[in-house]
C-alpha cells in the first residue's frame, strides 16, 4: 500500500534530491557535449563525451533505473569509449585531418539525416511529455512486483527476445565483417615452427646455421663499434652491424643534434612519430 | 526487514560512519598489503626484506606513506597537464566506490541502531563493481597517454586492451552466479549461498573469475602494463609524489575489492566456514563475528596474489591475450549454456538431483568408453633429413665450407693476422708466467 502511494507521489512530484541531481547533472552533460564538439584535441573530445555519458548514467540511476544506468557506464563509458580512446592514442595527437572529402554528397546526406534525427527526437520527447503516463519505479514492489531488474530481464527474454537476438546477430556480423575486411594474414602458408626453422638453417636455406655473433660491447670498450673476437683471437667481422661501416658520418648529424638536444623532438604521444617538416 | 529496508532506514550519521570506515579500510589495507607483500616475497626469496623501521621493519609502510606525498613532483615537459592531473584521480575514486556495495556482515547494532554492515544494497550491486573497474581503467590509459613519452603510452595501450578483454571473461563468469542465485544484489547472493558456497557448485566460473581478477588488477603474472623489464614502469613511469601514491593506492584497493568480491560471489561472503558453522546452531554467523570470516577469506585471496607474484614469471603479451579470448571466454560460454540447460531441465520437469547425477555419470562413462575405443595416433616420425648425433642435437652439415683466408677482404685479413699475433704473444706470456 505504501509502495503504491510512493509510486503515485513519484509520478506527480519531483523530490528535492532529484531536482538537485538534475540541475547538477544536466548542465554537466550539456557542457560535456559542447566540449566534445569544440575541443581541439581529439582525446579531450573523447573525455568530454565520457563526462556526458557518465552524467546520463547517473541521471538514469536517479530516475530509478539503476540497471540502465550501470549498463550505460559499463558498456558505453567503459568499453566503447575506451576503444575510441585506444584508436585516438594510436593515431597520435597531432595527426591532421584530411580536408579532402572522400564521400560524395556527404554534406547533403548529413544534413538530411541530422534533420531527420532531430525530428524523431523531438517527436519522442513530445510524446513522452504528453501521452505517456508516468509509473513509479521505486522499491521492490514497483512495476507489478519483483522490482525493475527482474522485469527488464523478463521482458528481454520473453516479449523482446527476437529483436534482442536480431540486434546481437547484427552486431556480431558487423564485428566479424570488420575483422575480415581489416585483417591481413602475413603468414599465408602457415607459420614455421621453431623446429622447422632450425632444420632449414642446417639444410643451408639460410645464410648461416647460427645467429650472428653479438658485438664486443663491454668486453674491451662500451662502443657498439667494437667487434667480437672469435675463440682463436681473430676478429669476427660479422659481429658488427653493417650500418656502422655503411653509414657516412654526415648521416649521423641528426643523431648528434638529437643527443645535444638541439633537434625539434617528435610527437611524444604518437607510436610512429612522423618527421617534422623543417 | 530485508537488507535494503534496513539500509534505507540508516540515519545520516551512520552512513557517514560507514563511508569513513570504508575509506579508512582502503587506505589501511593498502599499507598493510604493501608491507606484507614485501615481507612475504622476501621470505619466499630467502632474504630478510624490510627490517629497519619499527620492530622487524613492520612500520616501513607507514614511513613510506608519510614520505611519498612530500617528495618532489616532476611533471614532464611533454605532458598534457590537465589530463595528467586527472588520471590518478580517475583511477582512485572508482576503486573506493566499489567498496560500498560489498556486504561485510549481517544485521548488527551500531549505537543502538539496527543496520547491516554494508553501505548500500542496490538491486544491481554486482554491476557496480564491474562499472567501477571499467572506469578505473581510464586512469591508467589517460596516465599513459598524458605522460607524453612512449613507454607509458605502450603501458596504457596494453592496459586498455587487457582490462577490456578480461572484463568480458569476468562478467561472463559472474553470469553463472547470477543464474544460480537469481539476483544481481550482492547481499542476496551471499544469502543464497547458505545451502552451499558457489566455488564448488560452479567450479569453472570460480576458476575463470580467479584468473580474470588477476588480469583485471594488472598483477603478476599478468602485470604487462607496468612490466619493469619491458616498459620501465609502464603507465606510471612519469609520475611521482602524491600522484604516484594515488596509483599505488588504486592498485591495492582494487586488489582488495576483487578479493572481497570473489569472497562474496563464491565463498559465501561473511558466512562462517563449514566446521565452525556447526557450532551452537551457527552462533558464529551472527553479530560481529562474520566480519572476521569475511576478512579472513579476503586476506587468503590477497595472500594468493602475493604468492603468485613470488612464484610465476610474467606472461608474454600475445599469449596472455590468447588465453583470455580463446580459452577463458569460449569455455565460459559453454559453461553458461550447461548451467542454463541444467536449470531449465530442473525447472521444467521434476527431475531429482540423483537422476541428473546418474545421467551425467552415464554420459561420462560413454565418453570415456569412446575415448578408449579410438585408435591411438602414432607418433609422427621425422624424416632423416638432419644428421643427428647421439645426444639428439642437430650438428652442422658435413660439407660445411670454412671460408678461405684468401677470399677475405684485405682489411679483414690484416686485422685477423694482427689479432692472431697478439693472441700468440698473449699465450706465450701466459706460458712464461
Amino acid at each position: 500500500m505504501s509502495a503504491l502511494l510512493l509510486a503515485q507521489q513519484a509520478a506527480t512530484h519531483v523530490t528535492t534530491g532529484e531536482a538537485i541531481a538534475f540541475w547538477v547533472l544536466g548542465p554537466l552533460a550539456l557542457a560535456g557535449g559542447l566540449g566534445m564538439i569544440f575541443a581541439r584535441n581529439a582525446v579531450h573530445s573523447a573525455l568530454f563525451l565520457v563526462l556526458t555519458m557518465l552524467s546520463l548514467g547517473v541521471i538514469y540511476m536517479v530516475q530509478q533505473g539503476p540497471f540502465l544506468g550501470f549498463v550505460q557506464i559499463i558498456v558505453y563509458t567503459g568499453a566503447i569509449m575506451m576503444l575510441f580512446l585506444f584508436v585516438l592514442m594510436l593515431v597520435g595527437r597531432d595527426s591532421s585531418d584530411s580536408v579532402v572529402e572522400v564521400l560524395r554528397g556527404q554534406r547533403l546526406w548529413a544534413t538530411v539525416f541530422g534533420v531527420g534525427l532531430a525530428v524523431l527526437i523531438v517527436a519522442a520527447v513530445a510524446r513522452a511529455l504528453t501521452d505517456v503516463r508516468p509509473v513509479g519505479l521505486a522499491g521492490e514492489t514497483a512495476n507489478g512486483g519483483q522490482g525493475n531488474v527482474f522485469n527488464i530481464g523478463k521482458a528481454l527474454f520473453t516479449d523482446y527476445v527476437f529483436p534482442f537476438e536480431l540486434t546481437s546477430a547484427l552486431l556480431i556480423t558487423a564485428a566479424v565483417g570488420a575483422m575480415v575486411l581489416g585483417y591481413v594474414d602475413r603468414h599465408v602458408r602457415g607459420r614455421k615452427t621453431q623446429k622447422e626453422l632450425v632444420e632449414a638453417r642446417f639444410r643451408g636455406e639460410h645464410d648461416r646455421p647460427s645467429p650472428l655473433p653479438g658485438p664486443g660491447v663491454f668486453a674491451t670498450s662500451n662502443s657498439v663499434a667494437t667487434p667480437a673476437l672469435l675463440p682463436d683471437g681473430s676478429v669476427a667481422e660479422e659481429s658488427l652491424s653493417r650500418l656502422i661501416d655503411a653509414t657516412a658520418s654526415a648521416k649521423l648529424d641528426e643523431e648528434r643534434k638529437a643527443v645535444a638536444g638541439t633537434l625539434p623532438g617528435p610527437d611524444a604521444r604518437a607510436l610512429a612519430p612522423g618527421k617534422e617538416e623543417s | 526487514m530485508t537488507r535494503a529496508q534496513l539500509l534505507a532506514d540508516d540515519p545520516i550519521w551512520l552512513i557517514l560512519i560507514k563511508a569513513v570506515a570504508l575509506l579508512l579500510l582502503g587506505a589501511v589495507a593498502t599499507m598493510a598489503m604493501i608491507i606484507l607483500e614485501r615481507k612475504i616475497v622476501a621470505r619466499m626469496q630467502h632474504r630478510p626484506g624490510p627490517n629497519r623501521v619499527g620492530p622487524n621493519g613492520w612500520f616501513q609502510s607507514i614511513a613510506d606513506a608519510i614520505k611519498l606525498p612530500f617528495k618532489e613532483q616532476i611533471i614532464p615537459d611533454t605532458a598534457d597537464r590537465k589530463v595528467y592531473f586527472l588520471a590518478p584521480i580517475m583511477s582512485t575514486i572508482p576503486a573506493f566506490l566499489a567498496l560500498s556495495v560489498i556486504p561485510f556482515g549481517p544485521e548488527v547494532s551500531i549505537f543502538g541502531e539496527r543496520t547491516v554492515l554494508q553501505l548500500v544494497d542496490l538491486p544491481v550491486g554486482v554491476l557496480v563493481v564491474l562499472a567501477c573497474s571499467s572506469m578505473g581503467v581510464y586512469g591508467i590509459v589517460l596516465a599513459g597517454w598524458a605522460s607524453g613519452s612512449p613507454y607509458p603510452l605502450l603501458g596504457g595501450l596494453r592496459s586498455a586492451a587487457q582490462v577490456i578483454s578480461y572484463e568480458i571473461a569476468m562478467g561472463l563468469s559472474i553470469v553463472a552466479v547470477i543464474l544460480y542465485s537469481g539476483s544481481l544484489s550482492t547481499g542476496d547472493i551471499v544469502d543464497r549461498q547458505a545451502s552451499g558456497w558457489y566455488f564448488y557448485l560452479l567450479i569453472p566460473s570460480f576458476l575463470i573469475y580467479f584468473i580474470s581478477m588477476i588480469g583485471e588488477t594488472n598483477r603478476a603474472p599478468f602485470d604487462l602494463p607496468e612490466a619493469e623489464s619491458e616498459l620501465v614502469g609502464g603507465f606510471h613511469t612519469e609520475y611521482s609524489s602524491m600522484k604516484f601514491a594515488l596509483f599505488f593506492l588504486a592498485e591495492y584497493v582494487n586488489m582488495v575489492i576483487v578479493s572481497a568480491f570473489c569472497t562474496t560471489l563464491f565463498f559465501g561472503g561473511y558466512m562462517a566456514p563449514w566446521p565452525i558453522s556447526l557450532i551452537d546452531d551457527n552462533y558464529f554467523n551472527t553479530g560481529w563475528w562474520p566480519l572476521l570470516w569475511f576478512f579472513g577469506k579476503t586476506w587468503i585471496f590477497l595472500f594468493v596474489f602475493i604468492w603468485l607474484r613470488g612464484t610465476l614469471p610474467r606472461m608474454r603479451y600475445d599469449q596472455f591475450m590468447r588465453l583470455g579470448w580463446k580459452v577463458l571466454v569460449p569455455a565460459n560460454l559453454v559453461w553458461i549454456v550447461l548451467v542454463v540447460g541444467m536449470r531449465a531441465l530442473r525447472n521444467e520437469n521434476d527431475i531429482s538431483s540423483s537422476t541428473v547425477l546418474i545421467t551425467i555419470g552415464i554420459v561420462l562413462a560413454v565418453l570415456v568408453g569412446v575415448v578408449f575405443l579410438l585408435p591411438e595416433r602414432a607418433p609422427k616420425q621425422d624424416g632423416p633429413i638432419v644428421p643427428v648425433t647421439g645426444g639428439g642435437y642437430p650438428v652442422p652439415p658435413l660439407d660445411l665450407k670454412v671460408p678461405d683466408k684468401a677470399d677475405l677482404k684485405p682489411r679483414v685479413r690484416r686485422r685477423r693476422e694482427k689479432a692472431a699475433v697478439g693472441a700468440a704473444a698473449g699465450a706465450q706470456k701466459e706460458t712464461e708466467q
